[in-house]
């Protein structure tokens, strides 16, 4: 109680008390303030490099830009593959009042899907408000036009163009350009594993065929970037820095649009190919196959339907026949060989053979026949050629062997890729002991080396090798690498794409190559020379090798007769050539499928693409415009629709035919004789679908012809996914079964004559 | 006295306010009205709202000024018991928004009773400790004590961690500051240490016991609960010495720090003014802290002494904790930097402090002429 007294009585001593709770508090205050700014200079002082790099990453994002690709030009400088806008309806659904009602208001002006709505609502869902989302992509000029009338009435929509790739010319450069198309998950990884897939960050596309494919690298370009600034919900607030894309190089091809354009008129709507070549660069001029396909089909992936009609079709528009199509060369090969014959001193000029009509073996009863039934009687190395021969290069093949054989052609250009710029590319087959014993575990025979002596048997080419070859007898024995592309320009600089000749063959004399490309002048120019009737009346020199390459393989005995067989069966027709004849500039190679005799078949298609190159229109070409390439575009496209329709159409009555025949004596098959027992299946190519079944069908359709196989294009082996190319199985050609009798004397034991009949009809 | 002043003071003092506090209090708000700007993006409007408030807070700390404290000595319990009465109402029928009842709802307005216990505890424990002696007996701390946690543990409950840690501290600064012996202050504060297993274990939520967790390593959760400390921190770091300048912080400008013109409102000053700028602010607060240590220096009676040190040092509990949290050093609890961060609330009751503040240190010389 005293203490309380007192206590309440001292209020200096309390003042005192409260003055040193009060001094004690402010000290503590200042304590704490310390703390708090030393925790601040450790952030602020301390670790502000770190929080500082912290902030940036935060807000600064990198935004790749899309490179343009290079455009491609034909050699006169025509735009062949251009960039070309390709208009889309976006919409941002933060700025869209009412998105169900503007985009059924949307859907009133332009068609849009009630599928195109449901995946545009999904995506909303799945997107940031401010995102720009796409309601309806490749829209037509007329809706981009009806848009962009009404377009003032709503909020938060708009037209955005991207460029994308566009073919003006179609079907016509398909096979040289190829296409581009979506990156798929392998091609990233292929990318990835060439550490170039950073370059591709803002790319949708890359190039799948031909030389959108091959020159790739120099087309795409190089990504740009920009650096933004984001807040913290990823929207863009400002651009901080950017560093623009390069463009891709533009790419000059050496192809003519003028010849391009001659080649697709003459073939119309036959099947084949036609290469024509510089044969002092390897330059390629004309490069085109028939039928083609339009690659614009596939740059936005191509829809199912249209892809099995190209797939399935007998036609086999997909295969590029310059480069995948295997054919047996023929007589074609007979100039080269003759160079061989000379070279080697196995003939001379002037040595001549006798031709009975046909050519026996020592010790072998069964003959080889000539074309010609009743011989060319002594034949020399000129006559051989002009007249096409046979007997005289069976005996030449003999004498020669196969090993001298392999080696001659193998080194001018046969059974070997060509170097071409686009990787869809057959190696062909040049055969040789080694490789039958490989691939058919057996000896090779002399029956074989006779067979290849016409350019027959095993021996398959494609077009583009039978020019390549005749451009190495030009060049007395320099192969040139073919070439698409001529030259790449871009700012900065400009430059050629050609690849210099090679020697490949050592020359003994001259004169025996001279002599070759003489007797192919006068195979054109003179009297009986099997190209005459094709090039009467021609203002230039040319000179020229026909070929007819048989398809099937006749029976002992029967005679050859087009009309009795099927139109898939009949001969294959081929041409080579060059002109001038002293100072070639252009070499011609030409095959048209089964079109019979290639004097009367091929060798006009070579005269019309000489006569157009050697006119004055081709230096100053009348090329149609714009509108009229679209128009005939788009007439070709109905005309490959509707034969597709008529082959199905014939397939089906084909199909009815066999059911009928089925159920009637066996002796009626007897009627058809010159078809082989197998070629049930191969009669109705239409009716099997394309895939590897199909080409072994094709193969079976060879299996007794010993020696004497059949090769027209195969198709791919793999039936890939509707967007993908086909990837054509390089070596399918030669990867024929034959089944075949005993080694040595196969010729002997069969039971189809083993006469090819080879010669230039 | 008031002759010999010059114009401006006497104008002061007619009005009751105390000059040196009166125009730091107006120098922060005005710093905080500049920083708000910047932090929601040069949005007027809200400030043109702040600002607005600021002047109604203004408006009742002025009020609050004129009235003697002898009144509010008079008026404490019956305050206190009032807003504990509302507290319990709370409890029963409160209105509730994001997991947490804390509001009244009268129909027109919401009315938080929490804020009110602001005052209302000091201004009961200081009633209670003036009429006891300097310095108190044990029997006295413990219901100087009692009186604190009653409304302590009823906002606690809500739940409300900000304002019940500001409540319980406001009313131990008075027990503090008349004079409680250094022994039972250690005592309590080992009980405080015995007591957080059981605070975390039995009174903590699930949130709370996650913002403690988060600060212990807030790296653990980037995107999650450690998102809202790792984002501040980065702002305040980034800032470095001079800062990056007032409406250039990446961090807020770009959004991406998180209530930014509320609780975390100290992120963007320290980013856009620096670490330069942050010991200005730091100057300030101890120049408001200072005066009102001082103010309660000199009051003239033991009531007036206690609420005007606990009103002060309450006031740099709010400093503290706000820096705390948003430099990462306390755990996030909903505490608003006093003065600065957006909101009128809490505005209105720390103004209304100052009025009280400010009624004790210019009716001193009135109560002495007496």
């Amino acid at each position: 109680m005293l203490k309380r007294r007192v206590a309440i009585n001292d209020p200096v001593a309390e003042s005192q008390l409260f003055l040193n709770r009060a001094l004690f508090a402010f000290a503590f205050v200042v304590v704490m303030f310390g703390i708090i700014v030393a925790n601040l200079y450790n952030l602020q002082v301390t670790r502000y490099e770190e929080y500082s790099t912290r902030a940036d990453g935060n807000r600064i994002k990198l935004v790749p830009l899309a490179p343009n690709r290079g455009m491609v030009f034909d050699r006169r400088g025509v735009l062949l593959a251009e960039n070309s806008p390709v208009h889309s309806l976006e919409l941002i659904p933060e700025q869209v009042t009412d998105l169900p009602a503007t985009v059924k208001a949307l859907s009133e002006l332009i068609s849009i899907t009630p599928e195109q709505q449901a995946d545009f609502l999904d995506e909303v869902k799945s997107q940031r408000r401010f995102k720009s989302i796409a309601l309806r992509e490749q829209l037509t000029e007329q809706e981009v036009a009806t848009l962009a009338v009404h377009l003032h009435k709503f909020r938060g929509v708009a037209l955005e163009a991207r460029l994308t790739r566009h073919y003006p010319y179609g079907d016509l450069f398909t096979h040289a350009l190829g296409y581009i198309g979506k990156i798929n998950e392998k091609e990233f990884k292929v990318l990835d594993e060439q550490n170039i897939s950073a370059n591709y960050a803002a790319s949708r596309d890359i190039g799948k065929v031909g030389v959108e494919k091959f020159y790739e690298a120099m087309l795409h370009g190089k990504v740009g970037y920009q650096e933004v600034e984001v807040n913290s919900r990823g929207r863009i607030i400002r651009t901080l820095r950017e560093q623009a894309a390069i463009s891709g190089d533009d790419l000059y091809l050496s192809l003519d649009l003028g010849l391009q354009l001659k080649a697709q008129e003459v073939f119309g709507e036959r099947r084949g190919a036609v290469v024509v070549m510089d044969p002092r660069t390897g330059a390629l001029l004309a490069f085109y196959s028939n039928p083609s396909y339009n690659p614009n089909l596939f740059v936005h992936g191509i829809r199912g339907k249209d892809y099995r009609m190209l797939l399935n079709s007998p036609d086999r528009p997909l295969v590029n026949r310059m480069t995948q199509g295997v054919y047996p060369p023929a007589s074609t090969i007979k100039p080269l060989l003759a160079v061989l014959g000379l070279e080697s001193g196995t003939v001379t000029e002037h040595t001549r053979v006798p031709d009975p009509g046909f050519y026996r073996l020592p010790n072998v009863s069964r003959p080889w026949r000539d074309h010609f039934k009743f011989g060319h009687g002594y034949v020399d190395v000129y006559t051989g050629i002009i007249k096409s021969c046979d007997t005289y290069f069976y005996d030449l093949a003999y004498k020669l062997g196969v090993d001298r054989m392999w080696q001659f052609m193998s080194n001018a250009g046969y059974g070997r890729k060509s170097g071409i710029d686009i990787s869809e590319e057959s190696t062909g087959l040049m055969p040789s002991r080694e490789w039958k014993k490989r691939r058919h575990k057996q000896n090779w025979g002399p029956g074989d080396t006779i067979n290849i002596g016409i350019g027959q048997g095993y021996w398959s080419s494609t077009p583009l090798q039978l020019a390549i070859t005749t451009a190495t007898l030009i060049n007395n024995g320099a192969r040139v690498t073919p070439r698409l592309g001529e030259k790449f320009r871009n700012s900065e600089r400009e430059g050629s794409l050609l690849v210099e000749k090679e020697q490949v063959i050592e020359v003994v004399d001259p004169n025996n190559w001279a002599i070759s490309r003489e007797a192919m002048r006068r195979t054109v120019q003179q009297e009986g020379g099997t190209a005459r009737g094709a090039f009467l009346g021609a203002t230039y020199s040319a000179a020229g090798k026909t070929g007819t390459a048989q398809v099937i393989n006749m029976a002992a005995g029967q005679k050859y007769n087009a009309k009795a067989i099927n139109e898939r069966h009949r001969d294959n027709a081929l041409y080579i050539g060059f002109a001038p004849h002293e100072n070639p500039e252009i070499v011609v190679s030409v095959i048209l499928e089964n079109a019979g005799g290639g004097g009367s078949n091929a060798a006009p298609v070579a005269r019309q693409m000489m006569d157009y190159y050697f006119s004055e229109q081709y230096n100053n070409p009348q090329l149609p415009d714009r509108a009229a390439i679209a128009a005939m575009q788009e007439q070709r496209a109905a005309a490959l629709v509707a034969r597709e329709q008529r082959y199905i159409e014939e397939a089906a009555a084909a199909k009815l035919e066999q059911e009928k025949r089925k159920n009637l004596p066996p002796q009626s098959t007897t009627d058809t004789g010159t078809i082989p027992p197998q070629s049930n299946a191969v009669t109705t190519p239409t009716a099997v679908s394309n895939n590897s079944e199909n080409a072994a069908i094709t193969q079976e359709g060879t299996n007794q012809a010993a020696g004497t196989p059949v090769q027209n294009p195969v198709l791919p082996s793999s039936t890939p996914a509707a967007s993908e190319l086909p990837t054509i199985g390089e070596d399918a050609g030669p990867d024929i079964n034959i089944d075949e009798g005993p080694d040595t004397a196969p010729v002997e034991n069969q039971d189809i004559e083993p006469e090819p009949q080879g010669g230039g009809r | 006295m008031s002759q010999f002043d010059n114009e401006r003071k006497s104008l002061m003092m007619r009005w009751h306010l105390d000059g040196p506090l009166f125009f730091a209090l107006l120098t922060l708000v005005f710093i905080g009205l500049i920083t708000l700007y910047s932090a929601d993006g040069q949005d007027l409007v809200l400030v043109e709202g702040q600002a607005l408030k600021i002047a109604f807070a203004m408006g009742i700390m002025c009020v609050m000024a004129q009235v003697n404290p002898k009144t509010y000595q008079h008026w404490s319990v019956p305050l206190y018991l009032a807003g504990v009465f509302f507290l319990i109402l709370v409890e029963f029928f409160g209105y509730t928004a994001k997991g947490a009842t804390r509001w009244l709802n009268l129909g027109f307005t919401k009315f938080q009773p929490s804020e009110i216990m602001k005052l209302a505890v000091p201004m009961a424990v200081a009633w209670y400790m003036a009429n006891q002696p300097m310095p108190p007996r044990t029997r006295n701390v413990i219901i100087g004590f009692a009186i604190c946690l009653v409304p302590t543990l009823l906002i606690a409950k809500q739940p409300d961690l900000g304002t019940s840690i500001l409540v319980a501290v406001s009313g131990v600064f008075v027990v503090f500051l008349s004079g409680m012996s250094w022994r039972i202050i250690g005592a309590v504060s080992a009980m405080v240490a015995g007591f957080i297993p059981i605070l975390w274990t039995f009174l903590m939520h699930d949130y709370q016991r996650q913002r403690v967790l988060t600060l212990l390593d807030e790296e653990r959760d980037p995107l999650g609960k450690g998102y809202h400390i790792i984002q501040s921190k980065i702002a305040i770091g980034s800032g470095g010495v001079e800062g990056k300048g007032w409406m250039q912080g990446t961090q807020s400008q770009l959004e991406f720090l998180p209530e930014r013109h509320t609780d975390f409102i100290f992120a963007v000053f320290s980013e856009e003014f620096g670490l330069m700028g942050v010991i200005g602010l730091l100057a300030l607060y101890l120049f408001i802290i200072g005066r009102g240590l001082m103010i309660a220096h000199q009051a003239q009676d033991n009531y007036s002494k206690f609420l005007a040190g606990s009103i002060t040092l309450t006031f740099f509990v709010y400093v503290f904790v706000n820096m705390g949290m948003v430099s990462g050093i306390l755990p996030v609890v909903g505490v608003p930097l006093p003065l600065i961060s957006f909101g009128g609330t809490s505005l209105v009751t720390l103004l209304a402090g100052f009025g009280i503040l400010m009624a004790i240190s210019t009716h001193k010389r009135l109560l002495a002429k007496q």
